[in-house]
């Protein structure tokens, strides 16, 4: 997995790259978690996410709890259809913030 | 669906680690490049494996670092899938395996709903020796 962040105003936006599976959750939720705990507004963009399995869900679902206890949002952006046939199957496209 | 392979067995050990995932999936990936199945079910059945095979890690081991290696073994016969994983961690019940709630939404316990959504039936047996657990996954490519 790679990524990128861009910062515009108070939106952070982290385009992720690759395979996102348990080997790379600690990673992802470092980028991530600092950047709601600073309450930006973080857009994860999906676009060139070809796999993502359970362990990368949970970082979805933890960074949009953590995002909204604190009184900010992630919203998940050009969702490869790999990862977005994921959610799904996890019932979470009603949950999370999808664009 | 017509599966142009009639028959198929391959086999694969992995060090139990995080860091076998990949490798996991580029088996599983490889062998069903063989069979004439959609994209899609494929991917499925990829994600099935690499669930699987993240609970051995997990579970069977609770993520302790390990020279173990861990098996899988996929099968086709006459479009009846069987997919084997054999591992030597802690031995797992079957009882005590079982998804989250889907409607509690909470980051964990997801690799076993997938794994049961994708799949037609997830057996847990006593491996023989020298293995500790054995897990077989099965599904009907023909249906």
């Amino acid at each position: 997995m790679s990524y990128k962040v861009t910062e515009e105003g108070n939106i952070s936006t982290v385009h992720l790259d690759g395979e996102i599976d348990m080997d790379v959750t600690e990673k992802a939720k470092e980028i991530i978690m600092p950047l709601i705990e600073a309450k930006k507004e973080v857009h994860l963009n999906l676009k060139e996410v070809q796999y993502m399995d359970s362990s990368g869900i949970s970082v979805l679902i933890e960074s949009h709890q953590k995002a909204t206890e604190l009184g900010t949002k992630v919203v998940l952006k050009e969702i490869s259809k790999s990862v977005l046939k994921v959610i799904m199957m996890a019932k979470l496209e009603q949950i999370l913030n999808l664009d | 669906m017509n599966v142009a392979i009639k028959s198929i067995t391959e086999q694969r050990d992995f060090v139990v680690s995080s860091s076998s995932l990949k490798e996991v999936r580029s088996f599983s990936r490889e062998v069903f490049e063989k069979v004439n199945i959609n994209q899609d079910l494929k991917d499925e059945l990829v994600l099935a494996i690499a669930e699987a095979a993240q609970n051995i890690v997990k579970h069977a081991y609770q993520g302790e670092d390990t020279d173990d290696k861990m098996e899988i073994k996929i099968s086709l016969e006459n479009g009846q899938l069987e997919i084997g994983f054999f591992d030597k961690g802690r031995p797992v019940e079957e009882k005590n395996v079982r998804h989250r709630k889907i409607d509690d939404i909470k980051p964990g316990g997801l690799g076993t709903f997938f794994i049961q959504q994708i799949m037609d039936a997830v057996v847990f047996k006593e491996g023989e020796k020298p293995w500790i657990n054995h897990l077989v996954l099965t599904k009907n490519l023909n249906s």
